[in-house]
């Protein structure tokens, strides 16, 4: 591996990096409202929504026609398919709708996990089949970045070192193709929180993949500047007995990224997992107040985190619109102050609670 | 009851929280107190034995019987290293790269100082190496605030000043960490153009064990690649990568902060962006393996050559390039967790590792790790020049050694003015870095 042969010209380089920059500018994060359709019939199950075509383009068009100054807090959303070729109720297209907000479009490219056979019910994800044609058409449409998710569970057995290796790999192979289309690509490794594991474990399994991650982007000659993370935070398993409050997660989480993550890359935008509205802004918050230093932005790519209000506030009722606009406009103000260790929890209690309970990072 | 002792009282001065901003030295933790973890409320099931064992050496018990061939997973930590080994480690690695501080590399073996000596007519005997070393320990006060550590050879180790006070324990009692050179030098790779790998692995505890028992915190290993038409081999990056990160695993479980060095000879007509592509490679190569092998980042030191065209490369380059250069490849490779970069010096003239140094510190991209030196004759040319083995001359040679100490230290900081270029010039040179 001797000789170079660039893979981008400056100028690409330069683009991808410029367009990084922006989702990330500080106080911003992202909108995951790339549900598949299929996850959709979970969402909209919940309040009784029949999963029509036209009520999630309903629920999107509540999210997307927010105020302007949404974009002081959400620097870029995720499309699923679909969605990016849905009109605004003022026929409208979406894209152009996000975009005139000054808002990145992103779309979901991954095709869903696939098994991997002789391990322990362990996954890749596909999706790699013309991956580039289909890059250089999204960015026609409007589209500046991409997401794409993998996904390893912790149990005695996993994640495995086939696991581990494939998924990496998969994560660089898309990257790769992205950044030739001029498309910025989200990497997410999802570890999952169900099992009841620690949060030492995790942490240790959180740094050994994003290790393998990175070291994998480095192979396939991927520009980390032009890239962003969206890993899990680092937390205990489901149901793990042990409680641990936002700064164990915050601490745990940073170190880990300390170890892993090089400074190079430009923002790291946490998945919400199972987490609860609150408990993924207290956690972000805390994140960005650990007092060790963090070279690159640390926020929020938040799908549940984001929507669980506006959809039980909207429930499918026209009348409800306002009253669902201004919950997602809520969350989205607060995970925008998370993300700069500014958010203040209404409750007093809570705040003095969080001061005085950080830890050494030689335990971890 | 609690294994862990959580219970550490200390409290660190407060220091640089900023995101932005060029300059970035976590040198010091921030507000640790007290905290009572929830060991407190471990519970009685075996989820509370795990939190126990975490911290005692391999008992397994969280294992389950079900798990037979855990050699093909990764899933159970085994932990290396308790909280106090690692706080001990951390602590040793941010004293030696304290701000303005880095390393005088005085670990030339015998063989290296018969080519320092020769040149100046000096006899390569004991005697005349123990008074050369001399010259340089006995230097006063000033070096303190520039010099963080020396790293020794085995030889200078034991050896003893005029009154009779060994080496070791004089650079010790000034609050300069000791350093000890633990490789074996380098041996071939068959089968490669000409490629080696670092050997020393062999009773390699045994003896950092003893030289941390007579005063040594610090261990260097030093591996060495090289750029040609078919060079660096896979090979030779995986396994100098693979024998770094064994030295560092086994020197931290004595106590001994590992600086790893897997120098990119400046030898050849390379450019700067080869060297640059390169170093990214085989520094992304070392990090997985440092991953792969358990090593405490936060407890090391890394000893990087700069990136630099090759020696007979006909385009010249200017120090801002090559500080970006160095430090788009360092951002892309070293994570944050390592508490400093020291600098190798190679080839580089006194002048030129000083200046470089200091393009280097004042980059304007975010640097999350000291950049500092790790200089042996980029410190000890002018010295050993003034001295030239006369007992006259010996003040002389070390007020050599004090000033090139100290433009290091202010380069460190990227506060050094060099007397030869013009500030004015070096100001416009830098380059986009999207073009590295």
């Amino acid at each position: 591996m001797t000789h170079q042969f660039p893979a981008l010209s400056p100028e690409q380089k330069k683009e991808l990096s410029d367009i990084a920059q922006r989702i990330v500018a500080p106080g911003k994060g992202i909108l995951a409202a790339d549900e598949s359709t299929g996850t959709m019939a979970k969402r909209l199950q919940k309040i009784n929504v029949e999963n029509t075509e036209e009520n999630r383009r309903s629920f999107r068009e509540i999210l997307f026609s927010s105020d302007p100054s949404i974009a002081n807090s959400i620097g870029g959303v995720i499309f699923f398919h679909e969605t990016l070729y849905q009109k605004s109720d003022s026929g409208k297209l979406f894209p152009q709708v996000i975009k005139e907000k000054g808002i990145v479009v992103g779309i979901k490219v991954d095709k869903g996990t696939a098994g991997l056979n002789g391990t322990d019910g362990e996954t890749t994800t596909q999706g790699l089949d013309g991956l580039s044609e289909r890059c250089a058409q999204y960015k026609k449409d409007g589209c500046d970045f991409v997401k794409w998710r993998c996904v390893l569970k912790i149990s005695d057995s996993c994640p495995s070192a086939l696991a581990i290796a494939e998924n990496a790999n998969v994560l660089a192979r898309y990257a790769s193709i992205s950044q030739q289309n001029g498309l910025v690509p989200i990497v997410e490794p999802e570890i999952l929180p169900d099992g009841n594991h620690d949060l030492q474990r995790c942490q240790y399994a959180t740094e050994k993949v994003l290790a393998a991650v990175y070291k994998a982007l480095n192979d396939h000659h991927v520009y980390l500047e032009g890239t962003l993370l969206k890993p899990n935070m680092v937390t205990a398993g489901h149901s793990c007995t042990k409680k641990y409050t936002p700064q164990d997660v915050a601490l745990a989480t940073v170190t880990t990224l300390r170890r892993t993550v090089p400074a190079a890359v430009p923002g790291i935008c946490f998945l919400s997992g199972g987490q609860s509205e609150e408990e993924a802004s207290l956690n972000l918050n805390a994140i960005n107040q650990v007092p060790l230093h963090r070279p690159w932005k640390l926020t929020f790519s938040y799908g549940r985190a984001l929507q669980a209000s506006a959809l039980a506030a909207w429930v499918g009722k026209d009348a409800n619109k306002k009253a669902a606009q201004d919950a997602f406009f809520t969350r989205a103000k607060i995970n925008s102050l998370a993300s700069k260790g500014e958010y203040k929890p209404a409750t007093p209690a809570s705040q003095a609670a969080m001061q005085s309970l950080y830890t050494s990072s030689y335990v971890y | 009851m609690k294994t862990l002792l959580l219970c550490n009282l200390h409290i660190f001065t407060t220091v640089n929280l900023s995101l932005n901003g060029t300059m970035h030295h976590s040198h010091h933790i921030c507000c640790w107190l007290l905290y009572q973890w929830a060991m407190g409320s471990a519970p009685a099931s075996a989820a509370g034995s795990k939190s126990e064992d975490r911290n005692s050496p391999n008992t397994g018990t969280f294992i389950s019987s079900k798990a037979s061939s855990l050699s093909a997973t990764m899933t159970h930590q085994y932990p290396a290293l308790t909280a106090e080994q690692k706080k001990e480690l951390q602590e040793i690695a941010q004293r030696i790269v304290a701000p303005g501080k880095g390393i005088l590399a005085a670990d030339e073996s015998t063989g290296s100082m018969a080519k320092r000596l020769n040149p100046i007519g000096v006899e390569n005997t004991e005697e005349n190496r123990r008074r050369y070393r001399q010259l340089l320990f006995t230097a006063d006060q000033r070096i303190d605030s520039c010099i963080g550590g020396v790293i020794f050879f085995h030889e200078t180790l034991y050896q003893k000043s005029d009154d009779g006070v060994c080496f070791a324990k004089l650079i010790k009692d000034r609050d300069i960490v000791v350093g000890i050179k633990v490789d074996k030098g380098v041996v071939p790779l068959a089968g490669t153009n000409g490629e080696t790998t670092t050997q020393g692995l062999d009773g390699l505890s045994e003896r950092c064990a003893q030289y941390k028992k007579d005063g040594a915190d610090f261990a260097k290993w030093r591996c060495v690649l090289k750029i040609s038409e078919t060079t660096p081999s896979q090979l030779a990056i995986l396994e100098n990568a693979n024998v770094l990160a064994r030295y560092a695993s086994i020197c931290q479980q004595n106590g001994i902060v590992p600086i790893v060095e897997p120098e990119i000879l400046p030898d050849g007509d390379h450019d700067l962006k080869r060297c640059q592509y390169v170093t990214e490679k085989v520094l992304a190569a070392v990090y997985k393996a440092l991953s792969d092998h358990h090593v405490y980042l936060e407890g090391t030191l890394l000893k990087p050559n700069m990136v630099t065209p090759g020696h007979s490369c006909p385009t010249k380059f200017s120090s801002e390039e090559i500080a970006m250069a160095t430090v788009t490849a360092l951002r892309r490779t070293v994570p944050p967790a390592v508490t400093g970069v020291t600098f190798l010096s190679g080839g580089q003239s006194e002048e030129e590792a000083s200046v470089n140094l200091n393009a280097i510190n004042t980059c304007p991209l975010t640097k999350p790790w000291a950049l500092t030196f790790s200089y042996g004759r980029a410190l000890q040319a002018s010295a050993l020049n003034a001295w030239k083995g006369d007992l006259n001359k010996e003040k002389a040679g070390t007020e050599e050694f004090i000033k090139r100490a100290q433009a290091n230290g202010l380069a460190a900081l990227g506060k050094y003015k060099s007397s030869g270029t013009a500030g004015a010039a070096a100001q416009s040179l830098y380059v986009a870095n999207h073009a590295y």
